[in-house]
């Protein structure tokens, strides 16, 4: 294929070229789909920092037994906001904001389908934050409910401020739906001649099932949000047993979101892990077409598994059978993935570049989450399991070293391409060092506290717990810590300090996105690539 | 970009859309959903909310059924409510009557709401009440008290493992949603 440029191509609607407004009227008013990227990553890291310190006072008061630093509805506070900041602020945006950039990329698009809704999809987005944020500093504090907000915690029991937990909700939703709209129409409408379905990376495939996930379960969570707003201010019994209602409904009704939704912040990982690990392995990804089909399964299997979160409300069990074996089912298609990987890096010829390194790091750790998984899926287990740190060694592996890995990986693997310089690879280095082993030493001890009986979102712990959670703090704090480290590498990256990079940056990288220059230019793909 | 693609895209926006609007629907159509399932199974040890019409139904004298019956009243609902009858043997398909009393000892007028849970949950369809003080909000003035009936039969077509099941009435305090008229009426 021929190198595209970003060829002057004017035609009645593109009167501009490579000038854009300059100062804050650039990012307020972009419908450039890098632009808007952009402000997704960046939105996202700053939601990644906030999150990151609540999580560094719920280590701080657990770093010793008894309550020392915080009280225990701050302390519930802080759990509840760090939940919903890393899934709703961090995680999520900042794989839409890797959409935003790349699937136009790949797919040779000159932007994304409908550019002027993609500016309101961001901007809308900090206002949602803020208003949660808000509500920390307001009389009685924010949601203290944790982030599932199960009624009636969030009815009876939580104060005037959950108005605000709905409203900002609300704006989340709308939000990620408005952004899942513009890729899917994006990806099904303007992919360059030539780019079939079966031709587009994974990256685009995993995010356009991830967004079709999306538009069909937040509208879920915003009717979740909905009830409790009324069951709390307007009368109504949704999950009022005294009214008729049913409080175990809210959780039926959380989870048929709550479990698609964690497929929503895994799926496009798959994908990221799926473009890098052929790129350093020089070699063809394995079983392209299984991939697919994999992922397209585990999407579809989702939405049958939700009460694998409610084993102890006293389901019957022949219903536990089922969502216990269904759970179990969902580890066929993704053993398929895991399988795919090692087999694409079978006889490459690997070089362990950074990305590659962080996607090295994300197979082993992500199938260590799995692995726990699939215990706490077995039923009668998960009765000890249930509502203790293991829960919690289980999702922050799949999660941190999952979702936030990969997002990592993505940064380092296109940054180049943003930027047109290498980034800091000493610095780079330390990053993933001593993430990658902070990260452990804070989670992993989890599995054990969690098995010997130690119930998470509580801010105090019987003493046997004690030499553990100083462990598990100390690798919360260096875990932090490290992040700042990425904090200095962006920003250096940005003021374009670097290496001057090629068009292609890594030397076994193949596609679209690598045959324009690097930066990539504010305008690509006018006149369409021809995909042989 | 060309009008046909923003046409094109018009297209796929709608329906779309049509699907998001479908799914907020769909939760709440869980709702509904969610309780017919529950009564049809009777899954989570809800009993109908309407009264049971008795009609000679032949009683299975060969089968004797223990029922259990436990009280208690929710976080901050300051009656004393208790059963009079702690469990009863019986014969599928008679009817037999338990007695709960209620007492207000507070300062004030409270309107209270029994709701009551079938534990093994599968048992709650074949508890089948003519009669139940949980039908309706009990208003008690203060320092007032009642003695409220709850008559019941047992279906005959109870599953043979089932030969022991548990009624549990919970008390809310529903004064705050509860009408005027009901206080008056009490
Ligand atoms: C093999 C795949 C997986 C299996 C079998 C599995 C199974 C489970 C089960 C049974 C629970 C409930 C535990 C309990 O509360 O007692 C759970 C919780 C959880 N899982 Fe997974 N899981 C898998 C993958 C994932 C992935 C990929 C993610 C996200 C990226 C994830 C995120 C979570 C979260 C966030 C929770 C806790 C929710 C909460 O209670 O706050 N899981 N998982
Ligand atoms: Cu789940």
């Amino acid at each position: 294929m021929s190198t595209v440029t970003n060829d002057i191509h004017h035609d009645e609607h593109h009167d501009h070229h490579d000038h854009k407004p300059s100062g804050i009227k650039r990012w307020l008013y972009t419908t450039n789909h890098k632009d808007i990227g952009t402000l997704y990553l960046w939105f996202a890291f700053i939601m990644f920092l906030i999150g990151g310190a609540m999580a560094m006072v719920i280590r701080a008061e657990l770093f010793q037994p008894g309550l020392q630093i915080v009280d225990p509805n701050f302390f519930n506070q802080m759990t509840t906001v760090h939940g919903l900041i890393m899934v709703f602020g961090a995680v999520m945006p900042a794989f839409t904001g890797l959409a935003n950039w790349m699937v136009p990329l790949m797919i040779g698009a000159p932007d994304m389908a409908l550019p002027r809704m993609n500016n309101w999809s961001f901007w809308i987005l900090p206002f949602a934050f803020l208003i949660l944020l808000m509500s920390l500093f307001m009389e009685g504090g924010g949601p203290a409910f944790g982030w599932t907000f199960y009624a009636p915690l969030s009815t009876t029991y939580s104060n005037d401020t959950t108005a605000l937990f709905v409203f900002s909700v609300h704006i989340m939703g709308a939000s990620s739906i408005m952004g899942a709209i513009n890729v899917i129409v994006t990806i099904l409408n303007m992919r360059a001649p030539g780019m079939t379905f079966m031709k587009m990376p994974l990256f685009v495939w995993t995010w356009l099932i991830t967004a079709f996930l999306l538009i069909a379960v937040m509208p879920v969570l915003a009717g979740a949000v909905t009830m409790v707003l009324t069951d709390k201010f307007f009368g109504t019994s949704f999950f009022d047993a005294a009214g008729g209602g049913d409080p175990v409904m809210f959780q039926h009704i959380f989870w048929f979101f709550g479990h698609p939704e964690v497929y929503i912040m895994i799926l496009p990982a798959f994908g990221i892990v799926s473009q890098i690990v052929p790129t350093f392995s020089r070699k063809k990804l394995f079983g392209y077409s299984s991939m697919v089909y994999a992922t397209a399964s585990i999407a579809l299997l989702s939405f049958i598994v939700w009460a694998h979160h409610m084993f102890t409300t006293g389901m019957p069990v022949g219903a536990e059978l089922f969502f216990m074996f269904a759970t179990m089912l969902i580890s066929v298609p993704t053993g398929v993935k895991v399988f795919n990987w090692v087999a694409t890096m079978w006889r490459g010829a690997i070089s362990f570049e950074i990305p590659m390194m962080f996607s090295l790091a994300f197979i082993v750790l992500f199938t260590i989450g799995g692995l726990s998984g699939l215990m706490l899926a077995i039923t009668p287990v998960d009765f000890q399991y249930h509502d203790t740190y293991f829960v919690v060694a289980h999702f922050h592996y799949v999660l941190v070293t999952g979702a936030v890995f990969s997002i990592m990986a993505a940064t380092y693997y296109w940054l180049p391409k943003w930027t047109g310089k290498m980034f800091d690879i000493t610095l780079a280095k330390w990053h993933f060092w001593c993430s990658l082993i902070s990260v452990n030493l804070l989670f992993f001890p989890m599995h054990f506290v969690g098995l010997a009986g130690m119930p998470r979102r509580i801010p105090d712990y019987a003493l046997q717990f004690a030499d553990f959670n100083k462990w598990i703090s100390l690798g919360g704090f260096a875990f932090g810590l490290s992040q700042l480290i990425f904090l200095a590498l962006l920003i250096k990256a940005c003021r374009k300090k670097g290496e001057p990079v090629s068009a292609q940056v890594w030397d076994g990288a193949e596609g679209l996105e690598w045959e324009v220059p690097s930066p990539a230019p504010y305008h690509t793909f006018e006149t369409p690539p021809v995909v042989k | 970009m060309s009008h046909s693609r923003q046409a094109e895209n018009k297209k796929v926006v709608i329906k779309l859309v049509a699907v998001v609007f479908g799914m907020f629907g769909f939760g709440f159509a869980l709702v509904p959903l969610y309780d017919v399932f529950c009564a049809v199974t009777g899954i989570n040890g809800k009993t109908s909310n309407e009264a049971a019409v008795y009609t000679n139904i032949e009683v299975d004298k060969s089968r004797l059924v223990t029922v259990e019956f436990i009280t208690r009243t929710n976080t901050g609902m300051p009656w004393q409510f208790e059963t009079q009858t702690r469990r009863v043997e019986v014969h599928p398909g008679e009817m037999y009557q338990v007695d709960f009393y209620a007492k207000n000892p507070t300062q004030r007028d409270i309107v209270g709401q029994a709701v009551p849970s079938v534990s093994p949950g599968t048992a709650a369809i074949y508890l089948n009440k003519t009669e139940c003080f949980c039908f309706e909000q009990q208003p008690l003035k203060s320092g007032a008290e009642t003695v409220m009936p709850m008559r019941f039969y047992v279906d005959p077509e109870l599953p043979k493992n089932i030969n022991f099941f548990t009624v549990q009435y919970t008390l809310y305090d529903v004064t705050s949603d509860a009408q005027e008229i009901a206080m008056n009426r009490g």
